[in-house]
């Protein structure tokens, strides 16, 4: 059967099981459009670009499948990447398919042509230019095999507009080899024996997950290995939800905007079991005192995030959610219990209690709308149980540390590359996913602006999501750095020519909202979470509240501003 | 302390892998030392042979970072094992009539020959390892060095090749 290029992108998509697709037409990609109408596979027209990628992205972390986007050639192309890099820091995997000028023209600087492949090849898994329709099938399995195996990542695939007119023969999927790429799932058991030993010794054990505890699926392993060992457990902003935020043994984020005592614990623990995590700066402040008295243990699919930023005495390379599974299985085989859950640890836990009750996350109720009360009563509206979208920045912050994820998969943010604009796509992308999930997007005034455009696709599709502003009318996070460190010099970071939110809501056909004052704040949630449509729901905060604890840039994480 | 580390590269024979691992050494902040590249005996598959200086610890990072390279098929440190070495160099030198029977006996010492001969040069090839090849260009500087054009290094292992 003869197929063109487009009709064989179709069908591949098919095949990988793909029920929706993100994305904005253009010249180049015309006739993949032209394919996409003529199938069943639904589509989301976005306003721009970034917007295709970052509701991909968060698709792909709300649903576990591969998330796809879908631009047109050159500026498409171009706006596509800042999506791409967010992906890419965040393990998510998604397969982009750009448009690219005529094979015979690429090379000719013509209209709309940029060499997306060379711009990307930094800030992708890996990449890939289809000159020859004979490799196109081929080439986008291997861009989804690629995409989801390992350590996920996005994947890009540059189509030339020729390739998707020319037609070939359909070739059915056979196995897929793929010789230089085979990422070792299954943890070396001889090392996990060391941890078991270690385990046993060790008089103040840490957990600290990260993204890949989620990724691999692994919490509910990872919730049986703490609880079966009695060993507390932290997580990077990517590991938020992989263990409950409600349980004794949760202490809350670490590193720059982590609790009092995770970061006490960390600096004071003589076991650091890291699961998934790839010891970003904002987790380890100065890293020669990071851990210091701790022996650790990595485990991560990926070998290049073990030994990078960190020490570590005990390197596992595997799946992480396979080795904690093995780890289980271990200590349920242990005669001697005792020495696993906690003979020892008496003393560490009631320390841990004790920062938690001297030292708890707090802040100061009078005033104006705090914006961690607001999240606090989303919290308390939605039972804990909404998908958590960010923008980047304070709110970003604030909804790390008071949503208190109890589930995996309920927390999307850009948390390696930190991208302002991406939590209204995010939410979009996760309400295409999970249509029945109460969607909310945490935003403050400055990042939503970033890619406010896309309220018009959450109205054209009916989606529901609810976008609570923290309007501080700052960017407040800068603010509270040039607050902190540069004598309160507020250079370019007031934004007093905000527009009308509420008006700006009901423009695009949306229900708009605002709280001024704290007695507002229930009856506002409470009517914008009813409203059946998209939602926006300001409310006027405290204009120069400040994000604690805060570890200074380059300082140990011990080193906290505290309110 | 740094090291030198010799690494010898599989990669498929692909447009763009060589950018790939520029753009890997560029963007993290290693350093080459000296870099060939060309076809093995299978065509689809082509070997890089790479010299690079950094910290055990950076060391390891590049190798784990180069196999991560979908393109990379596989990574051999040859520092640590038997290998023979060597570079091609061709050094165009002055060869005025009083220091010809001189460059010529240099020539002969190290077994390299004179390809080229111009009224005021010699241009000569030599294939050697790096510590020869820097002890000739050192006895050939007095003479007026006016270019020298090198390959960078291939080494091969003398036994099979381990990671």
């Amino acid at each position: 059967m003869e197929l063109t290029g487009a009709e064989i992108i179709m069908k591949v998509l098919k095949e990988e099981e793909v029920d929706a697709i993100f994305g904005y037409p253009g010249g180049a990609v015309l006739d993949i459009y032209d394919a996409l109408a003529k199938t069943d596979l639904r589509h989301f027209f976005v306003r721009h670009e970034q917007g295709a990628v970052h509701a991909a992205d968060s698709y792909a972390r709300a649903t576990q499948k591969v998330g796809v986007a879908l631009v047109t050639s050159g500026p498409g192309a171009t706006n596509a990447v800042t999506g791409i890099a967010s992906a890419n820091s965040d393990s998510i995997p998604m397969v982009v398919i750009t448009g690219q000028v005529s094979s015979a023209l690429i090379g000719n600087d013509a209209f709309q042509e940029v060499d997306i492949v060379g711009i990307t090849r930094p800030c992708t898994k890996h990449n890939y230019l289809v000159k020859d329709i004979k490799k196109l099938a081929k080439t986008l399995r291997e861009a989804f095999h690629i995409a989801r195996t390992g350590r996920p990542g996005p994947v890009l695939v540059d189509i030339p507009k020729d390739v998707t007119i020319a037609k070939t023969e359909w070739v059915e999927r056979d196995l897929l080899k793929m010789r230089s790429f085979n990422p070792t799932y299954k943890p070396n058991k001889k090392q996990l024996c060391k941890v078991i030993d270690l385990i046993k010794e060790a008089k103040k054990p840490v957990i600290f997950a990260g993204g890949g505890a989620i990724i691999s699926g692994a919490s509910e392993e990872l919730t049986k290995f703490a609880q079966a060992t009695n060993i507390p457990v932290t997580g990077s902003l990517m590991g938020l939800g992989s263990f409950p935020g409600t349980d004794p043994l949760w202490l809350g984020m670490l590193g720059m905007h982590g609790t009092y005592r995770a970061n006490m614990a960390i600096s004071e623990c003589d076991l650091l079991i890291a699961i998934g995590v790839r010891f970003d700066d904002r987790v380890t402040g100065k890293t020669d005192e990071f851990a210091q008295n701790a022996q650790v243990v990595q485990i991560d699919i990926d070998p290049t995030s073990i030994q990078k930023n960190v020490p570590v005495k005990i390197p596992v390379v595997g799946d992480c959610n396979l080795a904690l599974q093995y780890l289980n299985v271990k200590i349920d085989e242990e005669e001697d219990k005792a020495s696993l859950n906690g003979i020892n640890k008496d003393e560490w836990l009631q320390k841990i209690s004790d920062w938690k009750s001297t030292t708890p996350l707090k802040y100061d109720h009078n005033g104006q709308i705090k914006p961690q009360y607001v999240i606090e009563k989303l919290h308390e509206f939605t039972d804990g149980d909404a998908i958590i979208t960010t923008e980047v920045g304070q709110n970003q912050m604030w909804a790390a540390q008071y949503y208190h994820f109890n589930k995996p998969h309920h927390f999307i943010t850009s948390g390696g590359l930190g991208v302002m604009g991406f939590g209204l796509p995010a939410a979009i992308g996760a309400q295409v996913g999970c249509p029945d999930k109460m969607v909310v997007d945490i935003a403050g005034d400055g990042s939503i602006q970033m890619n406010i455009q896309e309220m018009a696709t959450a109205v054209q599709y009916g989606l529901p999501v609810k976008i609570v502003i923290l309007n501080n009318r700052y960017l407040g996070m800068v603010r509270q750095w040039q607050e902190l460190f540069y004598d309160g010099v507020y250079s370019s970071t007031t934004l007093d020519h905000n527009p009308d939110f509420v008006k700006l809501a009901e423009a695009y056909g949306a229900k708009g909202l605002r709280a001024e004052t704290t007695d507002q704040v229930e009856a506002v949630l409470k009517e914008g979470l009813e409203t059946k449509g998209p939602v926006i729901m300001e409310f006027v905060v405290e204009r120069e509240e400040n994000v604690y604890p805060m570890v200074p840039a380059g300082k140990a994480i011990t080193q906290m501003l505290l309110v | 302390m740094e090291e030198k580390h010799i690494l010898s590269i599989l990669v498929d024979n692909e447009p763009g892998v060589l950018s790939r691992i520029a753009g890997l050494f560029s963007g993290r902040g290693y350093n080459i030392d000296s870099l060939s590249v060309a076809e093995t005996i299978e065509p689809d598959i082509s070997r890089i042979t790479m010299i690079t200086t950094a910290d055990r610890v950076i060391i390891e990072q590049i190798k784990k970072q180069l196999h991560k390279l979908i393109n990379v098929i596989k990574v051999y440190d040859l520092t640590d094992q038997k290998y023979v070495q060597r570079e091609l160099a061709l050094i165009k030198v002055h060869a005025k009539s009083e220091n010809r029977a001189e460059i010529l006996r240099i020539v002969d010492i190290f077994r390299s020959k004179v390809v080229d001969v111009g009224i005021d040069h010699f241009t000569i090839e030599i294939s050697a390892s790096i510590e020869k090849l820097e002890a000739f260009l050192m006895l050939l500087k007095p003479m007026g060095i006016m270019e020298i054009v090198r390959t960078g290094s291939v080494v091969i292992g003398r036994n099979n090749l381990k990671d």
